[in-house]
């Protein structure tokens, strides 16, 4: 049976993308954790009309 | 959607297939059969003699005396007002032209060759710095120069291109890349190394050498001579990329100093346009915010294909045009055009991001989403016309453009 | 009034043009001056500083390869400042690369240029815009921890069930707390690595576990969190059993543990059906459900203590609790948390003693707050009526405190029951948050007061420092949380 994606995961040291709060991504980054931190801003300035074309059209 | 992401993928190979080479000048009219007697083409989207702003209308008014067609200034603009001259965008005609960006038949023009396409782009020669026509300068010094770009330059520059095989352009600015150009604001390498590649020919077809050391002279004193040739460049790697269905990269950005318009491949030669913005920038001494123009010219053509603003992180020095902007903030430019791009351009690295190639093929669906508008340096031209170029800045794209060809491109491919 | 001009030049000394455009711009800034310029003397330059009037004879003199100052200021003072000034700036460049390293991505997509590499997406954005972002994550590839709450359902399902086909694990939405491979994840703690693995349902649960897993010197393999909703019929359990699988097929965890609310009778008998499948003995605690059939290879218990003991094959091991003083007026307990399974776990362990008890966030068998006029109260305030607009009370440990000032003026209230969770992601400092409103509102004849920290010593906060914090101020600090809830039952039983 070939490892699955989830337990090649669990096996390798975890390199996160934090979305949000950026509290989370210093604390991983002060246990040495690889984590690049993305500032969120809502798609497309949260406006919903061109939100929805854009989930439709996709990115 | 997978059509959408097919499409990018062959409009990014068409844009980093492409072969650019500087092959020829020759006068406008004798490459464009189209341009003909008293028709002007100009930078941007189109637009009439009313809505343009100062300086376009001062090079108008200078190009028509230039051209003959008015006695002087004063009877050229009105001229112009009672519609005696039929104006187009030089992007209707396989043309760019930088700032106000005239470009009528007498005026000798650089071909640039796509030759994995076959096509062709033209644009007029630079200038040089200060009081030039497309910063809508128009008196006699401005006149004299255009008559000498006609008459010695020109022709010299031709002769010597045609008795090789062309200059490449692909690796020139490959080598100006990690020499600190962007293309844009910057283009000291590139107009050094296009110097070196030309002038042995010129030598070579040279009939007057007092011609030959004036010509050698104009391209050794101007740091901007590149330029022209980089949007030549730009224009004849972007043709091959228009009207792919389903497309949703953008074939051309360029401004008249009154609008701002985009070009999507996928919605083919529609313009979508937004009024243009300010630049943010450095002044010359004397000269003001108040005096500026906004945003003007087809030169936004070489961020279209990844340089200039979106190249900042080859020029270092070039940030500090966005005011606050230090030096080593210069990457995050180009790391943040990344955010708006489908990919990187493999043959033109900088360096300093470690040879990360430049952000290509700004994708309008990245753009709406994220917010960040391309971003784009450029030079400021005085209000007025006929004074000329007052500081350079740096001018963010109005979202207005990518919102509104969204839309329309989302009806083309049945989303709405 | 006249005007100033000076003029320096450097002879042979080149700046790049936009270099001098700053140092041209910070001059003409400064008090008293007119107008400025550095700029190399090239006869196109010295013209536009001529038009500027700022040149006199020395400037005119200057060449092609002289880098020419020229100030016009309003007095010969200030123009010798500027021109100090100016001199400072050329022979000081301030070159710090102040910028370099602030350029943050602003999509997943540009922070995955960055770090190619990276596999999880720890998402905590809006609930409204979470989905959309952890769509974007498995479809590059990405595990999704999903942290926020308020998702749709059916949202969640749909996430669920397309990661599921691309083999990818979705932690949340409204996960807390995870473990992976010795790294806690958000609201989660320092434990010793081992080989326990836990699956919850819940985030405080894990925690608990998780430490006291570790407090016992055992260790945790991974904890991973699957949302409070994941064991609800119409999730189906999803993530659950892809996380038994992975644990299954994990070769560090030697034990899996799984905490969650009672599930539905359906999702309980398929989660128990693929446990039954592994080869490793599991525990299962459900909090506050009844006693059920399980298979061979499971123990079902009942608190969250039972379950880390269960896990390390310990017995009981019940705490060495001291009397406590309750005055015979006082009958009841008031237990004020900020993590719900440990409210579920005080109200169950109230209610398995047949003591009348209800809760604003109720285990089976346990009335809804407010239906029941007598009994003890366990409050879960970090359940939305009480967070609303505001944070969690683990991270802001403030919003227990108007609550628990009420409480303590209480003529009723014998126990006051609290939990203090530390660990990455909390309060810096929950204990001396809750001491300090003791000290201002507590007295000598008020309440007895119980609590736990869960937590461990390599926690921020280290947990033995928050203890004696608590005991200082006079609370009775139990081992864990179940020993808190007993002891504070004890205690209101023997009053008198």
């Amino acid at each position: 049976m070939s490892e699955t994606k989830v337990n090649q995961f669990l096996k390798t040291p975890v390199k996160v993308v934090n979305i949000g709060l950026e509290g989370f991504a210093k604390e991983l980054e002060q246990q040495g954790v690889t984590v690049v931190q993305v500032d969120w801003a809502p798609p497309a300035g949260g406006d919903p009309k061109l939100a929805d074309l854009l989930s439709k059209l996709g990115t | 959607m997978k059509q959408i992401e097919d499409a990018n993928q062959e409009a990014l190979r068409r844009m980093l297939a492409a072969d650019p080479v500087l092959v020829d000048v020759l006068p406008a009219a004798q490459v464009i059969p189209e341009l003909t007697d008293r028709m002007i083409l100009h930078a941007g989207p189109p637009i009439d003699w009313e809505r343009m702003c100062g300086p376009m209308q001062g090079a108008v008014m200078g190009i028509a005396v230039f051209e003959g067609w008015a006695p002087d200034l004063e009877t050229a603009a009105n001229m112009a007002a009672e519609g005696a001259f039929e104006f187009h965008p030089n992007h209707h005609f396989d043309a760019v032209g930088p700032m106000t960006g005239m470009t009528t038949l007498s005026q000798p023009v650089m071909i640039v060759e796509n030759r994995t396409f076959g096509n062709r782009a033209y644009c007029t020669i630079n200038e040089g710095l200060g009081k030039v026509m497309r910063f809508g300068g128009n008196d006699d010094e401005v006149l004299k120069r255009l008559a000498w770009l006609r008459d010695v330059l020109g022709p010299a520059m031709g002769k010597a291109l045609g008795a090789g095989d062309g200059l490449p352009l692909k690796s020139l600015v490959a080598r100006g890349l990690s020499m600190g150009d962007e293309m844009h604001q910057r283009n000291v390498a590139c107009s050094g190394l296009t110097l070196r590649g030309l002038s042995p020919a010129m030598a070579e077809t040279a009939n007057d050498t007092h011609d030959l050391a004036e010509a050698l002279a104009f391209v050794a004193g101007n740091d901007q001579f590149f330029l022209n040739i980089a949007m030549a460049m730009g224009k004849a790697i972007m043709d091959p990329v228009r009207g792919i269905e389903g497309s949703s990269l953008v074939t051309a950005m360029s401004r008249n100093g009154t609008d701002f318009g985009i070009r999507v491949s996928g919605t083919g030669d529609t313009w979508f346009t937004a009024p243009v913005e300010m630049p943010e920038g450095l002044y010359f001494p004397g000269f003001t915010e108040k005096d500026a123009n906004p945003d003007m010219g087809d030169s936004t053509i070489v961020e279209t294909i990844g340089l200039g603003g979106f190249a900042m992180g080859a020029a270092p020095a070039v940030a500090g045009f966005v005011g606050a902007g230090a030096a080593s903030g210069a990457a995050n430019f180009t790391r943040t055009m990344g955010e708006i791009t489908v990919g990187e351009n493999p043959e033109w690295t900088i360096p300093a991001l470690d040879y990360l190639g430049v952000p290509t093929g700004i994708d309008i669906r990245l753009v709406v989403e994220t917010g960040l508008a391309p971003s784009i340096n450029t030079g400021i031209a005085h209000k007025e016309p006929g004074v000329g170029q007052v500081g350079a800045g740096v001018v963010r794209a109005p979202m207005g453009c990518f919102r509104q060809a969204l839309e329309t491109f989302a009806e083309s491919v049945g989303v709405s | 009034m006249s005007k100033v001009i000076i003029n320096d030049v450097r002879r042979g000394f080149y700046l790049d043009s936009v270099a001098l455009m700053r140092f041209s711009r910070t001059i003409a800034e400064l008090e008293g001056v007119d107008e400025a310029a550095l700029m190399m003397g090239t006869p196109a330059n010295r013209q536009i500083m001529s038009d500027a009037g700022l040149l006199d004879d020395a400037g005119r003199a200057a060449e092609g390869g002289d880098l020419v100052i020229g100030i016009r200021a309003r007095d010969q003072k200030s123009a010798d400042q500027a021109l100090a000034e100016s001199r400072a700036m050329l022979d000081q460049p301030t070159a710090r690369g102040a910028d370099a390293a602030a350029w943050h991505p602003r999509t997943l997509r540009a922070a995955l240029k960055l770090e190619p590499d990276a596999d999880l997406a720890l998402i905590s954005v809006p609930g409204d815009f979470a989905i959309a972002e952890a769509r974007k994550a498995i479809r590059r590839g990405l595990h999704a921890m999903i942290f926020s709450d308020n998702v749709d359902i059916r949202d969640e399902v749909a996430l669920k069930q397309e990661a599921q086909e691309l083999g990818l694990l979705v932690m949340g939405p409204d996960c807390g707390t995870a473990i992976i491979n010795g790294t806690p994840m958000a609201f989660a703690n320092r434990v010793t690595q081992g080989t326990i693995g836990i699956v919850g349902a819940s985030g405080t649960g894990t925690q608990e576990v998780s430490c006291l897993v570790s407090q016992y010197g055992g260790g945790i393999s991974h904890a991973i969190g699957v949302g409070g909703r994941d064991l609800t019929p119409e999730v189906g359990a999803i993530s659950t059993l892809m996380a038994i699988d992975a644990l299954d097929g994990d070769a560090a965890t030697e034990h899996i543990v799984l905490v969650s609310k009672p599930p539905k009778p359906g999702v309980a008998a398929k989660v128990l059906d693929r446990i039954a499948k592994s080869k490793k003995p599991a525990t299962v605690c459900f909090i506050g459900a009844e006693e059920s059939p399980m298979p061979t290879n499971v123990t079902q218990v009942f608190t969250l203590k039972e379950a880390a003991r269960s896990a390390l094959a310990l017995d009981a091991g019940d705490a060495d609790l001291a009397a406590i003083h309750v005055p015979s007026h006082r009958t009841r307990v008031e237990g004020l948390f900020s993590g719900g399974t440990l409210c579920a776990e005080a109200q169950f362990i109230f209610h398995a003693a047949d003591e009348p008890v209800a809760s604003n966030a109720p285990v089976p068998g346990v009335p809804v707050l407010g239906k029941t006029a007598n009994g003890h109260l366990m409050l879960d305030l970090g359940a939305d009526e009480y967070t609303r607009g505001k944070p969690h009370p683990m991270i802001d440990p403030s919003v227990r405190d108007e609550i628990l000032i009420d409480a303590l003026k209480n003529e009723e209230v014998g126990v006051i029951l609290a939990d203090v969770v530390i660990g990455f992601g909390a309060h810096e400092d929950p204990a001396g948050h809750f001491t300090n409103v003791l000290q201002e509102h507590h007295t000598e004849d008020g309440p007895a007061i119980v609590a736990s920290v869960t937590g461990t010593e390599e926690d921020p906060q280290v947990r033995s420092a928050q203890m004696a914090k608590l005991e200082t101020a006079g609370v009775h600090v139990a081992p864990t949380n179940a020993d808190a809830a007993r002891w504070a039952l004890s205690a209101i039983r023997s009053r008198g």
